[in-house]
Formats: C-alpha cells, sequence, structure tokens
C-alpha cells in the first residue's frame, strides 16, 4: 500500500509537471530559438543554449523573463545587441563592415573560375598551336 | 614579372590578415556603451538589503564601476589596488557584485576591507547583461554626468592606474 501511495504521488508529480511545461511550449520553443542565435561571450564560440557558463544561464533566465513581458524577438536580439555589439549575434548581420567576409569568398571563386577559363583557354591554344606544328 | 610576383602578393595579404587576426585578444569586447548614460537600473545594496540604488549613483562626481564576486579569483588579485586608491581618495569607487550570493560578497568585503562608496548587488546579471559585461573584474569610468567614458577588462594593476585609468580619470574631472 505504503508503496503503491509513493508511485501515485510519483506519477501525480510527474503529470502535473508535465502539464506545465505544456503550457509553457510555446515560449520554450521561443525562447530556445532566440538563444540558438545568440553567442555566449564567455565560451565565444557556443550559443547560449549551449553553453554551461553562469552569465548564458542568467541570459537563458532574461530571454525567457522578456517573453514572458509579451516581448518580441526581434526586441530581445536588439536589446542584446545594444549592450553586446554585433559579436553577440552567432550570425553576423551584412553591413560594410562584414562585406568581405559575405561577399569575398564568391568574389575568390569568380576570380578563380576567371583564372581556370583563360588558362584553359591558353593550353587549348598551345595544345592546337603544337598540332599544326607536328 | 607580375606573374612572379603574384604568389608573393598572395603572401603577404594572408601574412598580414593573421598579423592583424591572430594578435587580438578575443577576449576583450569593444564596448557599446562608450559615451553612452550608465542604463537604468535599481538593485539593492549588498550591505543593506533594503537599500535601493539607481544609476543615480554614478553622478556628480567621476567614479570607478568596478564589477567583481566574491568567487572571482583575479578580483582578489585587484583589490589590493582599489583598497589603495580608495584610501588615498583618488577616485570614488561603486562596486558590482556580481552573480555573488549576498552573506558571502559581505563577508568577502569584511575580510579584505571595503573601497567601495556604495556596492550594488546584482546577483542575477540584470545589471551584468544591461551593461554587456563578459566576465569579472571589469571596470567602468564614469564622468559627472553619469556617462560611460571608457571600459578596462581584466585586473587593474598599479600599471593600468597610472598609465590608462588615472590620466582618464583626471582629464573627465577637468571636463
Amino acid at each position: 500500500m505504503k508503496h503503491f501511495i509513493i508511485s501515485l504521488c510519483a506519477a501525480l508529480a510527474f503529470v502535473f509537471s508535465a502539464s506545465a511545461q505544456t503550457s509553457n511550449t510555446e515560449l520554450e520553443m521561443q525562447a530556445r530559438d532566440i538563444g540558438q542565435s545568440l553567442r555566449c561571450v564567455v565560451c565565444q564560440n557556443q550559443s547560449i543554449n549551449e553553453s554551461d557558463a553562469p552569465l548564458a544561464d542568467d541570459m537563458r533566465k532574461l530571454i525567457r523573463k522578456q517573453l514572458g513581458a509579451g516581448k518580441s524577438k526581434a526586441e530581445i536580439i536588439n536589446y542584446m545587441q545594444d549592450n553586446y555589439g554585433d559579436f553577440v549575434l552567432l550570425k553576423p548581420p551584412v553591413q560594410s563592415n562584414t562585406y568581405i567576409l559575405w561577399f569575398g569568398p564568391f568574389l575568390l571563386l569568380a576570380l578563380l573560375l576567371i583564372w581556370f577559363i583563360r588558362a584553359a583557354g591558353a593550353s587549348k591554344a598551345e595544345d592546337t598551336l603544337q598540332d599544326k606544328e607536328s | 614579372m607580375i606573374r612572379a610576383l603574384a604568389p608573393l602578393a598572395i603572401f603577404l595579404l594572408i601574412g598580414i590578415a593573421f598579423a592583424v587576426g591572430l594578435t587580438k585578444d578575443p577576449n576583450v569586447l569593444t564596448s557599446e556603451l562608450i559615451d553612452k548614460a550608465v542604463p537604468a537600473f535599481a538593485l539593492t545594496d549588498l550591505l543593506d538589503e533594503t537599500k535601493i540604488l539607481t544609476e543615480d549613483i554614478t553622478k556628480g562626481q567621476v567614479s570607478l564601476v568596478n564589477v567583481f564576486g566574491s568567487w572571482c579569483v583575479a578580483c582578489r588579485a585587484e583589490h589590493p589596488v582599489l583598497m589603495k586608491l580608495s584610501a588615498r581618495k583618488q577616485i570614488n569607487i561603486i562596486g558590482i557584485d556580481w552573480r555573488d550570493e549576498r552573506a558571502k560578497g559581505q563577508a568577502w568585503l569584511a575580510k579584505h576591507g571595503n573601497p567601495y562608496s556604495a556596492v550594488i548587488f546584482d546577483d542575477e546579471s540584470v545589471l551584468a547583461i544591461k551593461l554587456g559585461i563578459t566576465g569579472a573584474p571589469e571596470t567602468f569610468v564614469t564622468d559627472k554626468n553619469g556617462q560611460i567614458r571608457y571600459k578596462h577588462t581584466g585586473v587593474i594593476t598599479p600599471d593600468v592606474w597610472t598609465q590608462t585609468l588615472r590620466p582618464i580619470a583626471l582629464q573627465l574631472e577637468a571636463e
């Protein structure tokens, strides 16, 4: 009987905590979404979702608090960006000082393609020249 | 000729990129808050739970706003320097006891001395996140209007004080 009561209590506790979670699911999803896009400024290559740093923990709490107060994702991210700068965003914004980061690889690819095509053309021309000579 | 120099030019470009990129300390973030007012806050005094401190305590005089915690090892190293500054009345120092337990913070100051004119108790990083703090110790220099004018990341050594912070403080004092 004693065992039965204990297991019943445990089951009830589980059910209640689960239902409390479901009512917060949407908020939690939003919070994770935001946390995923913010860099932990302590362990710099982790998002604040992944980081065990105490500051990241406080940031996660702050995000949930602000979401609870009806703030939007953009407002919360802006708040963090105002305080910590662009660095806090895991995805760097496209702006004048990041053009080289965003477009540099494509530019390099284009330059290499041009070089490759010209080099290929040159060697072909050389080949035909040799063919004619032989 | 140009063809022969191309590898050298590429090497130089990469070399410059690395020279700039690898010598920067990634832990030192430039503060977004330079020349902005100390953000609004209302937090309790570490030494008196019933007393609420606000951004107004930074107004009226040039101050150092120093982030510390009883858990912070480097803060222990910095503490004697702050004690000296306060004993010689060189500058007003405001403390932010960050992510600490009240009793531990109080005990730490009781043991090592209290150089602060006021200590803001920020156990949940409310003010820390507003200030863009990434670790302790960090110190802001604020002017008479309560504006943040400089941020120092890391320990204030006697050299940091005499070579960096003191000239800034004197300049702000003269404004």
